[in-house]
């Protein structure tokens, strides 16, 4: 039994309506009691969408339990499928129903329906949503290709050379409730066709079940989230010998070595190799002067195994930042995840536990937060500037405007998405500056709300329980003062510094000299 | 009683469970934590509806259930004495931990009743420990108020006194105008439940006139009764019909003279006409179409139809308790087609076909509706918003107003291009 008192992930069912209701043509019948319709509202709020989830939740209540619930299952299936004429269905079963065991895929598949139809065990007490949109989509492309594997001879990726036509390549991974994986599409569509290259087929975003069936007329796959497709890349790999992609083209230089990847494995010569670092404007936008303050800005990163990696990497080497915090909630990329932080000299963070995560957040004492909308609550408790960069999401992060996070838009928008926060926290640290001279008297609000009071709250409470719980260690008046002029951002960071060199020294008064003595002391 | 239509349907359903209610109940009683003992499904329920993310930490969480939780109960339930150790050492403000009950754990028989009472005994003088069920094979949203508080009556003690108890959550604001009204009336002895603080719990009898606020506490007022309590029988305090009643019928029970409620709630009535004027004249007219979630769709109804003006296609409930709908019932219109329970596909079917200018419905059915350029207005806000009384029937009248205006203004050419 684990205490949750906030989930980053749903259960694995959820994972599953990810995927039918990013296709078309798809019906799932959910053996679930009414309560699991909530998850409706993910997509119709969060997404903003105009339909329902294509699925029917077979709706058992307590008094069914003693009768016949697997009858209820079939009433449930008849309908529909006389109702939504899916060309293929899901049946599955969430959390409760796996408990009373009536096998709903088995009862579906023996109902005499002429449509392929897909069993769906996902186990929701060891399970988590990734997992169960993974397994979906894997088992939804097995059930749909699994004729065609021993007629098939191996698929080269040369194959569009003999056929005379432009390369052909499916784009996997893209769901509805993914982060920005709507405008992403479009932007590696887009890449893909400036070198030459066409998009067979994206799934499961947009596809039906005759997309699935098409997959093998494309000569490679990218696998753009792994945690959606690679088990659906892998499948198709071992089985039909479609070759699949590993990087992740979120920043320039991911984007660059995808295209890269990608030419490589079509056997395509790349010929506009020199333009390609021209596309984006963000290595002229980081290289330009106004940038030098972003050098070394202490940056903590935390969300899904994919997403948190590329904004290591973007980080450390596009922006200039340091990061100072890793991590991912996705156990799936631990191990990933855990060699990036190695790079980077940080411990990884895996956990799923928000308030874990909000203590090293806090210990590390970023300058920028990069995370999921739980980060960025987080992080506005604690006064730090935040950007969303991962799934789980809120409306916010389903954008009107094109928005991508891949490619060489999905750079120019995450140069502004990370900068701006932080410049607008250089401005709170002007405010703070300033906010002793006459003009500021009345009261300048602060973007950020009371986020700066917020801030020395912070400082006062560790500045309490410092005093009980350790040796006493008293600030001089001539220590406080110096210690209000470094800035907010940093200032809880120092305060620790100087109170850990002091305590290491027996040094009882912190002066401004100490002060002094532990900066160099540190750097 | 009038000539409504009654109809049942059992289907699909696009509602809540009971443990949606935890969201409003936690913050009424800001000393006491609800535990659900369920899986991720419920967790993440909770957090979808509650727009978890703003507290630091809140007063509500889940033990999730885990594969070997599920292989023996003996395990389980030690399990659960061990997430309890941790939460009350790391929350030791919390007075009353509510154990809440799930699907799964309904279905695996997990007995919280007898956890909870080993619980009590270990943390005697420090927490008390209260089990309900909120699961969705039972319950349906609001119902889990109702087993909330179920839960708590026998832990109240018993009192002879003579006085008013409002049942049923309100918003704070609220309950302090009704409170003023009915000490203007001259009913000084007034208390609420749920109280504010989870330890203040009332003490009830045989003079206790119990005046119920919210319409989905069926098993709480059974067990009331059990306890000797008068259930005042009145419609419910929504609308300024409904509300005037409803004075009226607390008054009566303490012998108050008619002509002075008359007397008290006159000003308010004319003042909350005025208000309700320019809502009125947009909804007017207009027909309306209730998709069950809440329980309080017939009392809305009720209000949209007799003070609003508008036609009324359907009114779903998920449950329809006749006896203590009675007096609600009575003021519908003639021939009001009420559905009890939800062939979710159907009801669609039969919204589409009645053309409705407004559906109350459920978050996940909104926006697709909307998409079909059918106007609604979510179901979940009238839980949340302060809507009782004579003094919000404006503000209960505009919840349904706004979607029409909205749609007149984004229709309408009013600006010239010069």
């Amino acid at each position: 039994m684990e205490l949750t008192l906030w989930t980053y992930e749903g259960p694995p069912h959820v994972g599953a309506m990810r995927i039918a209701s990013s296709m078309k043509d798809i019906h799932y019948v959910l053996h679930a009691p009414q309560g699991d319709t909530y998850a409706d509202l993910l997509f119709t709020m969060i997404e903003r969408r105009g339909q329902r989830p294509p699925v029917t939740y077979t709706t058992f209540q307590a008094r069914d339990l003693g009768g016949d619930t697997a009858e209820l299952v079939k009433k449930n299936i008849k309908e529909a499928v006389e109702r939504f004429k899916p060309k293929t269905l899901l049946v599955g079963e969430s959390c409760t129903a796996e408990l009373i065991q009536d096998q709903p895929g088995a009862l579906a598949k023996g109902m005499g329906f002429n449509m392929p139809i897909v069993n769906l065990e996902l186990p929701a007490y060891s399970k988590k949503e990734n997992w169960g949109a993974s397994e979906t989509f894997y088992q939804l492309t097995r059930t749909l290709l699994r004729e065609k594997v021993s007629s098939s001879e191996k698929i080269s990726p040369l194959r569009w050379k003999e056929l005379g036509r432009r390369p052909k390549v499916n784009i996997l991974g893209p769901s509805l409730l993914g982060f920005r994986c709507r405008d992403d599409v479009i932007e590696i569509q887009r890449i893909l066709s400036e070198q030459g290259i066409d998009t067979n087929v994206v799934a499961p975003l947009g596809a039906s079940p005759d997309d699935i069936e098409r997959l093998i007329d494309a000569e490679i796959n990218i696998c753009l989230y792994p945690e959606i497709a690679e088990a659906s890349c892998e499948w198709l790999k071992r089985n039909f010998g479609i070759e699949y992609t590993n990087t992740i083209p979120i920043g320039i230089k991911n984007t660059i070595e995808f295209i890269n990847e990608v030419h490589n494995k079509l056997g395509l010569p790349l010929t506009n190799k020199e333009e390609l670092e021209h596309k984006s404007k963000l290595p002229w936008y980081s290289k330009s002067v106004d940038s030098n303050y972003l050098t070394g800005k202490r940056v903590f990163i935390f969300g899904d195994g994919t997403h948190a990696i590329a904004a290591a990497k973007i980080a450390k080497e596009e922006l200039g930042f340091e990061v100072v915090g890793l991590g991912t909630y996705s156990r799936e990329m631990a191990r990933q995840v855990r060699a990036t932080a190695k790079d980077l000299n940080v411990e990884a963070l895996i956990t799923n536990n928000y308030l874990e995560v909000e203590d090293a957040m806090k210990k590390a004492a970023p300058e920028l937060v990069l995370g999921t909308q739980m980060e960025r609550h987080s992080a506005k408790r604690l006064g730090i500037p935040c950007s969303v960069i991962s799934t789980p999401m809120h409306v916010q992060d389903v954008p009107a405007r094109y928005s991508p996070q891949m490619g060489w838009e999905g750079a120019n928008v995450i140069f502004d998405d990370w900068v701006h926060p932080l410049m607008m926290g250089l401005e709170e640290h002007l405010i703070d500056m300033f906010k002793h001279d006459f003009e500021f008297v009345d009261g300048h609000q602060s973007h950020l709300g009371h986020t700066a009071t917020q801030t020395k709250d912070f400082l006062n409470s560790g500045e309490k329980k410092e005093k009980n719980s350790k040796e006493e260690i008293i600030w001089t008046e001539s220590g406080r003062a110096e210690l209000t002029k470094v800035p907010f951002f940093i200032r809880g960071k120092v305060k620790t510094n100087t109170e850990r060199y002091a305590i290491s020294r027996g040094i009882p008064e912190i002066s401004d000299e100490t002060l002094y003595d532990a900066k160099a002391y540190f750097s | 009683m009038s000539k409504v239509e009654f109809n049942k349907e059992t289907g699909p359903r696009e509602v809540f469970c009971g443990l949606t209610s935890i969201v409003w109940l936690h913050r009424r009683m800001p000393d006491a934590f609800f535990l659900v003992v369920g899986s991720r499904t419920c967790a993440h329920l909770i957090q979808s509806a509650a727009g978890v993310m703003i507290f630091a930490e809140p007063r509500f969480g889940t033990a999730i259930l885990e594969e070997k939780d599920l292989a023996g109960l003996a395990d389980a339930h030690e399990e659960l004495d061990r997430v309890v150790n941790d939460l009350i050492a790391r929350r030791p403000e919390i007075k009353t931990l509510f154990l809440v009950g799930s699907c799964p754990s309904e279905v695996i028989k997990l007995d919280l009743a007898t956890v909870a009472e080993k619980l009590n005994k270990r943390f005697l003088g420090q927490v008390r420990f209260v089990n309900y069920s909120g699961s969705g094979i039972e319950t349906t949203f609001t119902q889990g108020e109702d087993g909330a508080l179920k839960a708590l009556i026998p832990l109240m003690d018993s009192s002879n006194e003579e006085k008013l108890l409002l049942v049923g959550t309100l918003a704070n604001n609220v309950e302090d105008r009704f409170k003023k009204i009915f000490r203007n009336l001259g009913i000084s002895n007034i208390e609420s439940f749920p109280p504010r603080q989870s330890t203040e719990l009332p003490k009830i009898g045989k003079n206790t006139k119990v005046l119920l606020t919210q319409p989905y506490l069926s098993d709480t007022v059974r067990d009331l009764k059990h306890r000797g309590c008068e259930i005042i029988s009145a419609p419910f305090p929504l609308g300024i019909e409904g509300s005037s009643k409803w004075f009226l019928a607390a008054a009566k029970a303490f012998k108050i003279n008619e002509l002075k409620v008359h007397e008290i709630i006159s000003p308010l009535i004319n003042r909350a006409k005025l208000a309700l004027e320019s809502h009125k004249e947009i909804l007017k007219g207009k027909r309306l179409f209730l998709l069950p979630e809440s329980q309080l769709e017939i009392s809305l109804a009720r209000f949209l139809h007799n003070e609003c003006e508008m036609d009324l296609i359907e009114v779903g409930t998920p449950y329809l308790n006749r006896d203590l709908m009675k007096e609600e019932i009575n003021l519908l219109p003639d021939n009001t087609k009420i559905v009890e329970g939800q062939h979710v596909e159907k009801q669609l079917d039969r919204v589409r076909e009645s053309n409705p200018d407004l559906v109350v419905c459920g978050m996940g059915l909104a926006n697709p509706l909307e998409a079909e350029g059918i106007s609604t207005k979510w179901s979940i806000e009238m839980v949340f918003s302060p809507i009782h009384g004579i003094d919000q029937a404006a503000d209960l009248a505009g919840l349904f107003s706004k979607p029409l205006r909205r749609n007149q203004i984004l229709t309408t050419k009013t600006l010239v291009t010069h």
